[in-house]
């Protein structure tokens, strides 16, 4: 057995193991937890670029716990989409961990830090355990471990937080439930857990009424998660009070991981020929999509307060996820759409949040109203929002025109000629609401700025450990972008495409 | 008339009970005003469901009617069992429900946690009345 394939294994264990040796470290030093986590997570994301290379050369890893084998045992499957979305998520938490060193001073009080950087540990061991695993009941704790501190995280904001961490917590339990719920309904038809087995028994039993009823409960459990457009109440709250550094981090990564959930269930326990012809799911649910893609833009151009604003542009961004994912038994550019999106509107929406918690700090301003002349008092910050809301839009040379590209050809492909439509409507839509944004900082003339000096003086300006992981990321939307369009990622996309679509390859 | 009771109701009697509890516990979280008491359904909710599938580990039912054996064993291995060939309960429910139960007391924990925040920040645990009172701030500035 080779080294690497320890990995995903080794990298969900320590990250569990070290959550709690944190909190043992933090009695001894309040820093010391912080600099744990980051030295850690680095050394992860070396481990998960190992893994990466690995898959990419010769195939899935498919890890045994203890040695057992499937089905009675858990199985670890890792695969090219596995360990693409490792990388990002493992990268996303490292600068969500450098960004937050300056804003928990700000938003959380000082005795919590030790337990906050512990539960964000904690998080990110839940995440890397729903992208690693194969089997359906060990993903379930591992979206629980998720959820759970994820709660918690949004209700140490306090205040407005509170009502919405606990409407997350009722929402996001029945969402669970019925995922469990669903899970339990199939093994009671196969008697396995496992997702290569399942595979292989469920084509048996497709007709079957307590079959095709624990997908659909599986399908709503995963939506709510992933706050798919009629499911998404509890979210537009949870983001706009949780401290910046959680909104940032669940918005580009956490809801990504919970997407993936349904994409495992689409590919891996289910096939397409179940999707397609058993229940006929793919059409209705590019059109809950191309519902979604709207909806969450028209109801942003409504929003007075930025980060609500981001929350309902999020909405919209997890429509084109599904809108990829919809389109992906038709043609397979559907999907590259799908992985495209994934890392676009991660590096986009995190860039975002992490902008918005940056003025909230420096300036106190949450209100788009009040923005007015904020790119003279903070170039940095406010050029890097510049480009990732370009990218959100899908102007061309940014990373979000590669998706839409991407998903354009698949409609394309697809003879589904009114989503084309939906794609570049919402791409005005977008356009109307970030650049009213970008309009406030740059072009309205700001009423006091004769004592604009006075204003720069009073204003505390931010440390590098909250700029750095913002210029990254915008940076990155560009590099994205370009290499998007090139045939870097080809390997990757072909290797994706073919471990989802059985050989099936562009 | 009487067969369709029989096969339907009668000898899946388990999925009824627990699917009545889940829809009580449903409505409880979607109706009640008071925070806890949403908790409670949450709570009754996922019993039911733990009930649920720990009843799904009762395998040879059918089998018992037809071989006309009377007894199903617990999942342990004896000699006399294996000789006799009796037919023993799925354990992996039961198992997989243990760490349910473990999720479902942690959910309640840190809902209860998060009330008890609430009731600190805003005095009463009435969403309608939390609602008001944030209206309130709201209009206050």
């Amino acid at each position: 057995m080779d080294l690497v394939e320890h990995f995903p294994v080794l990298i969900v264990g320590l990250s569990m193991f070290l959550a709690y040796t944190m909190l043992l470290a933090g009695y001894l030093n309040r820093r010391l937890p912080f600099f744990m986590s980051l030295a850690m997570n680095s050394f992860f994301l070396i481990l998960s670029l190992f893994i990466l290379n690995h898959v990419l050369a010769t195939g899935p890893i498919r890890y045994w716990q203890g040695g057992w084998r499937p089905p009675w045992g858990i199985e670890y499957v890792v695969d090219a989409m596995n360990a693409y979305l490792l990388v990002i998520v493992i990268s996303m938490v490292i600068l969500g961990l450098i960004y937050s060193r300056g804003n928990v001073r700000h938003e959380i009080e000082e005795r919590k830090h030790v337990t906050f950087y512990v539960l964000v540990q904690l998080m990110a061991a839940g995440m890397y355990g729903i992208t690693v695993t194969g089997d359906l009941f060990n993903m379930f704790i591992w979206l629980e471990i998720a959820s759970l501190t994820a709660y918690a995280l949004i209700a140490v904001a306090g205040g407005r937080a509170l009502r919405s961490a606990y409407n997350y917590v009722i929402m996001g339990s029945i969402g669970a439930c019925l995922y469990i719920f669903g899970v339990c309904w199939i093994y009671s038809v196969t008697g396995t857990l496992n997702f290569a087995d399942m595979r292989l028994l469920l084509p048996l039993v497709y007709d079957n009424r307590a079959v095709q009823m624990g997908f659909a409960m599986i399908v709503v459990g995963v939506m709510i998660k992933a706050y798919i457009f009629p499911l998404h109440l509890w979210q537009p709250d949870v983001y706009t009070y949780a401290p910046s550094t959680i909104s940032s981090m669940m918005a580009s990564v956490h809801v990504k991981v919970m997407f993936y959930m349904l994409l495992r269930m689409f590919y891996s326990v289910f096939t397409l020929d179940f999707i397609r012809h058993y229940i006929g799911l793919d059409l209705l649910i590019c059109w809950v999509a191309a519902i979604a893609i709207l909806a969450g833009s028209i109801w942003a151009i409504k929003q007075r307060n930025l980060k609500r604003m981001l929350a309902y542009s999020s909405v919209s961004q997890m429509g084109y996820i599904l809108l990829g994912l919809g389109l992906s038994p038709l043609s397979p550019w559907g999907l590259v759409g799908v992985a495209a999106h994934i890392l676009n509107h991660a590096i986009g929406k995190g860039c975002l949040f992490m902008c918005a918690g940056a003025i909230s700090q420096q300036e106190g301003l949450r209100d788009i109203r009040d923005f007015e002349g904020l790119g003279k008092k903070m170039p940095h910050v406010c050029a890097a929002f510049t480009i990732a809301a370009l990218s959100m839009i899908g102007i061309p040379l940014t990373a979000g025109f590669a998706s839409k590209l991407f998903l354009i050809v698949a409609s394309l492909d697809a003879a589904q000629y009114p989503f084309v439509a939906v794609l570049l409507l919402s791409g005005l839509l977008n356009l109307v609401y970030f650049w009213r944004v970008i309009d406030q900082m740059y072009f309205v003339k700001h009423k006091g700025t004769e004592n604009a000096a006075e204003v720069r003086e009073t204003g505390k300006s931010l440390p590098l450990s909250m700029v750095a992981p913002i210029l990254i990321l915008a940076s990155l939307c560009i590099i994205m972008g370009i290499i998007w369009l090139t045939n870097i990622p080809m390997p990757l996309i072909n290797h994706i495409l073919s471990n989802l679509r059985m050989g099936v390859t562009l | 008339m009487m067969e369709w009771v029989t096969v339907h109701v009668l000898e899946k009697y388990n999925f009824w009970i627990a699917m009545l509890i889940i829809i009580i516990g449903l409505t409880a979280t979607i109706v009640k005003e008071n925070l806890v008491k949403k908790l409670i359904g949450l709570s009754i909710f996922q019993t039911a469901f733990f009930l649920w599938v720990v009843s799904l580990g009762d395998v040879g039912r059918n089998i018992l009617i037809t071989w006309g054996l009377k007894t199903q064993t617990p999942p342990i291995l004896w000699s006399e069992a294996a000789e006799k060939g009796y037919i023993y309960a799925n354990p992996l429910p039961h198992v997989l429900m243990l760490t349910g139960i473990v999720v479902s007391a942690a959910t309640t924990a840190v809902a209860l946690a998060i009330v008890i925040r609430i009731y600190q920040n805003y005095g009463t645990i009435e969403e309608d009345e939390i609602i008001q009172k944030e209206l309130e701030f709201e209009r206050a500035g």
